[in-house]
């Protein structure tokens, strides 16, 4: 397919070298770290790391290189010396081991000799390798120094006495977080590693400079002190806030989840992992975790058994007949997801979706495909074209390989080191972004447009116009035909029409815009027509998997909101997870019979369920998730279910069996996957026919300001919410009316005045970032609740105090 | 080293209101010098056209400035002015006073030279006088005059074979 990159890189030229008497070869420009890594020889080292610019600077990699015949006379840093034809490498000779022995005796002055209270003790590469290459007694007596401490926020904690000036850190939130906020300062002995102006590191990947850093200098806030490496039963889990499906262990203690580190998977998560997966455990605790259930006994919601519960539960559902409507949260596993399809289909309603944000469902809504294009290969694309997307909060680690694209260019040999470029520069990919508002990518975008919500199909057709899409709907052709024609579009199509390879990036502003329908149309002509492939972000862990096993219906998530069923279900879904809140609300209170089956029985459950069973998290279930990629991910629980919670999968037998349903009398998991197998490996059930009608097209009065509901970073979903650390984090701001000058002179919001939002008051943040006719407020927080979803019209005036 | 606590003071600094006119014209100058994705090589000279408009030192926001003019993060300014011993990040005197200790000044009486000078501002190395005339630096390397030691540097020029007459008459020289 002529999206998929072309594999333009020369062929591969092989160096023949030795390392210790054994032939060894690799690609030529290969460092020797890079050779005998790849031929699990080892070499001690600090600085260096696969994924990271090549520094030298620890100097504990010193090897001894004969050429020609002849010894290089001064020991060479195998992470900075490229192989050569002939030469020959000894990394245990005698001269070798002396200048390894040295480095680490240097390296040693000034560390604290205080394992037994640090953290990184047992899993530390620093205590590794003095023990395998140093000496065994210090002949250091002198003074060693103290470094002042930085508060770098509430997720890394420092310790920076420890620190051994590896600079790894630095090279992370440089290269690859792209914030630039670490930094070494001063010099000789007073040299420190740390931000100079005390700020917290605002990056959405600062997590991972923990596990980057070789010593204990800094190391995981949350996990501080709660127990020792040794202590730890690792569990391969996965992050469940993106549809990336991040790899990562879970780290727990007698079955509690204390940590999350990465799981290294080149294709999905290399071996990076995004705050979010890294620190959402600290949400399964959260005080308001339901671990009993619960049924509605005269007005009252008392404490029950299981059997009672499920009784209950099947009763109530009898009752409402077919009238009974499901929501599921998007990070429910395939078998939960298909399970529940089949009970609710089995009752006689076709009315169950995990699609909460979606407003436009006149196409079907988003039909849960694939990317086109791996998440690995966009990495490697030569121009992109975002839509509606802060790829950086949707996606963290799908943003980082945009990122490298546009870094670095495809066409050079990989084994090349990444040089420190002018940031001010662009040499890789050409990256081009149309949102409604200016989102802050951490990379330099070739081309950038804003456009507020209404305005935003316009300026698809435009786009769509200079890409020469004919529309196959008449509506559609009229309207490209109607469009205007812009010079820099017909420039950015060029771009992607040119390019090797290139992709469309669709993102969330699409997805719930109120006319997604239209944007996802001609997101899709667009790509079609510049050889682009279309990578539409599915909004939810498992928004791919939950569309191939049919836990979806074409009305959607809408029917129910417009129509409450007599008995409604929610499956770990809570009212911040819906583009309306409001509408979920009336939902659950309109229902006759409303059952909370999920993992946090918080007040409005309380107020409003029936029944409330139970449940248990990804982390702590046996299930499959889908990702972006359509990699298919089984796992087994990572840690213990709290209380008598139990697995989703459990109670749907229990109940399913309890209403006679068929097909709930299965035994094991085993034989829900096995039946959802041939599911999880199609293409799912969206792909639309050609006959498709779109939607009239709606114009918004003019001179109203139409909202902008883009999803906190770390309001997500129920766990995140309940994260602490991540909530204490900047990157999640507090609600505000975010408004440019313009408009907020016009409405009388300057002055430090607040605001008043259909009847919510928020503080107004005049906000450079925002277009003309529209007000940036994020979704997700309790203080928005109430408010219209993305490109409704508000209506804003001052508050007189 | 603590760190200065002054993030939300200088995260929004504009270069156009923290720099002079004569102070864009020195970086431009110097960025011409260098290949266009090359910026941050002037970051030294910047830092230097910085440091002068504002008397003989830098503040948080004049750094974050100069990186912002240059295109670069405000990050890499701090490095350069904490990693060079001719940029000062805190406030001193406005007249630098630089005496090497250095191997051959030191044989040729350094000591002596600073003694003197200390005495005579009433100020110990690493500090400036209560009216902010004059900074002794603290520490000052060979400056490569070993053949006129004991030399010293004042606001960038050489004072070479210096006695304690010579060194009270340029001191007092000092406005």
């Amino acid at each position: 397919m002529s999206a998929q990159p072309k594999d333009t890189a020369p062929p591969v030229e092989m160096v023949e070298f030795e390392v210790d008497g054994h032939p060894v070869s690799a690609p030529k420009g290969s460092m020797i770290i890079q050779a005998t890594d790849a031929a699990k020889i080892p070499v001690p080292r600090f600085c260096y790391h696969e994924k990271l610019p090549i520094a030298a600077n620890c100097r504990q990699c010193m090897v001894e290189v004969e050429m020609g015949g002849k010894l290089v006379p001064k020991p060479q840093p195998a992470c900075a010396t490229p192989i050569a034809p002939g030469m020959k490498v000894f990394t245990r000779s005698p001269n070798a081991m002396k200048w390894q022995r040295n480095t680490m005796e240097f390296l040693l002055i000034n560390h604290p000799l205080d394992c037994p209270i640090c953290d990184q003790g047992g899993e530390c590469e620093l205590q590794d390798i003095s023990m395998g290459y140093g000496r065994s007694v210090t002949r250091f007596t002198e003074r060693k120094r103290t470094v002042t401490d930085e508060n770098i926020g509430p997720l890394v904690a420092t310790e920076m006495t420890r620190c051994i000036h590896c600079t790894r850190c630095v090279r992370f939130v440089g290269e690859i977080a792209g914030t630039y906020e670490m930094g070494d300062m001063s010099r000789g002995d007073s040299h420190v590693i740390g931000t100079y102006i005390g700020r917290t590191i605002e990056s959405e990947l600062s997590g991972n400079v923990i596990d980057v850093c070789p010593v204990g200098a800094l190391t995981d806030k949350v996990f501080q002190f709660k127990a020792r490496a040794w202590e730890l039963i690792a569990k391969p889990s996965i992050g469940y806030h993106d549809a990336l499906g991040s790899n990562l262990w879970l780290h727990t203690k007698r079955g509690q989840a204390l940590r999350a580190v990465p799981r290294d998977n080149e294709a999905i998560n290399e071996c990076w992992l995004s705050d979010r997966d890294r620190y959402s455990h600290q949400g399964l605790y959260a005080d308001d975790r339901a671990e009993k259930p619960l049924i509605r006994k005269g007005g009252e919601l008392v404490e029950v058994g299981w059997d009672e519960a499920i009784a209950f539960v099947a009763d109530g559902l009898k009752k409402a007949g077919s009238d009974i409507g499901a929501l599921v949260a998007p990070m429910t596993s395939c078998e939960e997801g298909a399970l529940l399809a089949q009970l609710v289909r089995g009752l006689g309603s076709d009315r169950i979706d995990h699609r909460l944000r979606v407003q436009d469902f006149s196409d079907g809504g988003p039909s849960g495909a694939t990317f086109e294009m791996s998440v690995e290969d966009v990495a490697r694309v030569s121009a992109a074209l975002i839509i509606g997307s802060n790829v950086r909060h949707e996606m963290p680690l799908l943003n980082h390989r945009l990122r490298h694209a546009s870094r670095h260019d495809a066409s050079k040999h990989p084994a090349s080191n990444p040089a420190h470029y002018d940031i001010s520069e662009v040499h890789g990919a050409k990256i081009f972004a149309i949102n409604p508002v200016r989102f802050e990518y951490n990379f330099e975008l070739a081309g950038e447009k804003v456009f507020a919500p209404q305005d935003f199909v316009d300026a698809m057709l435009c786009t769509a116009k200079a890409a020469g899409v004919q529309g196959d709907d008449r509506a559609l052709a009229e309207a490209i035909a109607a469009a205007d024609d812009k010079e820099d579009a017909r420039q950015w199509v060029a771009a992607l029409r040119d390019a090797p390879s290139s992709v469309v990036v669709v993102g969330d502003a699409v997805t719930q815009h109120p006319q997604a329908s239209w944007l996802r149309v001609l997101a899709r002509a667009i790509a079609e027509a510049t050889n682009s492939a279309y990578n539409e972000l599915p909004s939810g862990a498992n928004a791919v998997g939950l569309a191939r096993v049919g836990a979806q219906s074409s009305s959607g998530a809408k029917a129910i909101f417009d129509h409450a069923p007599k008995a409604l279900i929610t499956w770990q879904t809570g009212s911040q997870d819906a583009s309306v809140p409001a509408a979920y609300d009336k939902a659950r209170e309109n229902a006759e019979f409303y059952v909370y089956a999920g993992a946090f029985a918080c007040d409005g459950v309380k107020r409003t369920a029936d029944a409330v069973l139970p449940l248990g998290l990804p982390p702590e279930i046996d299930g499959t998730w889908v990702n972006v990629d359509g990699i298919v991910q089984a796992l087994a629980a990572g840690s213990a279910l709290p209380g008598e919670a139990r697995p989703g999968w459990k109670v749907l037998r229990a109940l399913g069996a309890a209403l006679g349903v068929a097909g709930f009398d299965f035994v094991d998991l085993k034989d829900v996957h096995a039946r959802i197998a041939g599911d999880l490996s199609g293409q799912g059930t969206g792909d639309r026919g050609p006959g498709q009608r779109l939607p009239a097209r709606t114009t918004a009065p003019e001179g109203v300001l139409a909202r902008v509901a883009t999803v906190g970073i770390y309001r997500t979903d129920a766990v995140v919410r309940r994260a602490k650390a991540l909530q204490a984090h900047p990157l999640n701001r507090a609600p505000a009316l975010r408004i440019c000058a313009d408009d907020a002179r016009a409405l009388g919001l300057l002055g430090g005045v607040k605001a008043d939002v259909d009847g919510v008051t928020l503080p107004v943040v005049i906000d450079a970032a925002v277009p003309k006719g529209c007000a940036w407020i994020e979704a997700g927080f309790a203080a928005t609740a109430a408010l219209p979803p993305h490109g409704a019209a508000l209506s804003i005036k001052a508050v007189t105090a | 080293m603590k760190a200065t606590g002054n993030f939300d003071k200088v995260k929004d600094v504009d270069p156009m209101q923290v720099l002079t006119a004569e102070t864009r014209a020195h970086i431009d100058h110097w960025t011409a010098k260098f290949p266009p994705d090359r910026k941050r090589s002037a970051l030294i000279q910047g830092l230097m056209a910085a440091q002068e408009q504002n008397g003989g030192h830098l503040t948080d926001a004049l750094m974050a400035a100069t990186a912002k003019y240059l295109g670069q993060p405000p990050l890499y300014a701090y490095e350069v002015a904490t990693f060079y011993s001719m940029f000062e990040t805190r406030l001193v005197g406005r007249h630098n006073v630089a005496v090497c200790t250095n191997i051959s000044c030191w044989l040729n009486g350094a000591d002596g030279i600073v003694q003197h000078c200390e005495k005579k501002l009433g100020v110990k190395l690493g500090e400036s006088t209560a009216d902010g005339r004059v900074y002794l630096k603290k520490e000052e390397e060979c400056l490569a005059a070993c053949c006129g030691a004991p030399m010293m540097v004042v606001d960038g020029h050489y004072h070479e074979k210096l006695t304690p007459e010579k060194v009270d008459a340029i001191l007092d020289a000092l406005k």
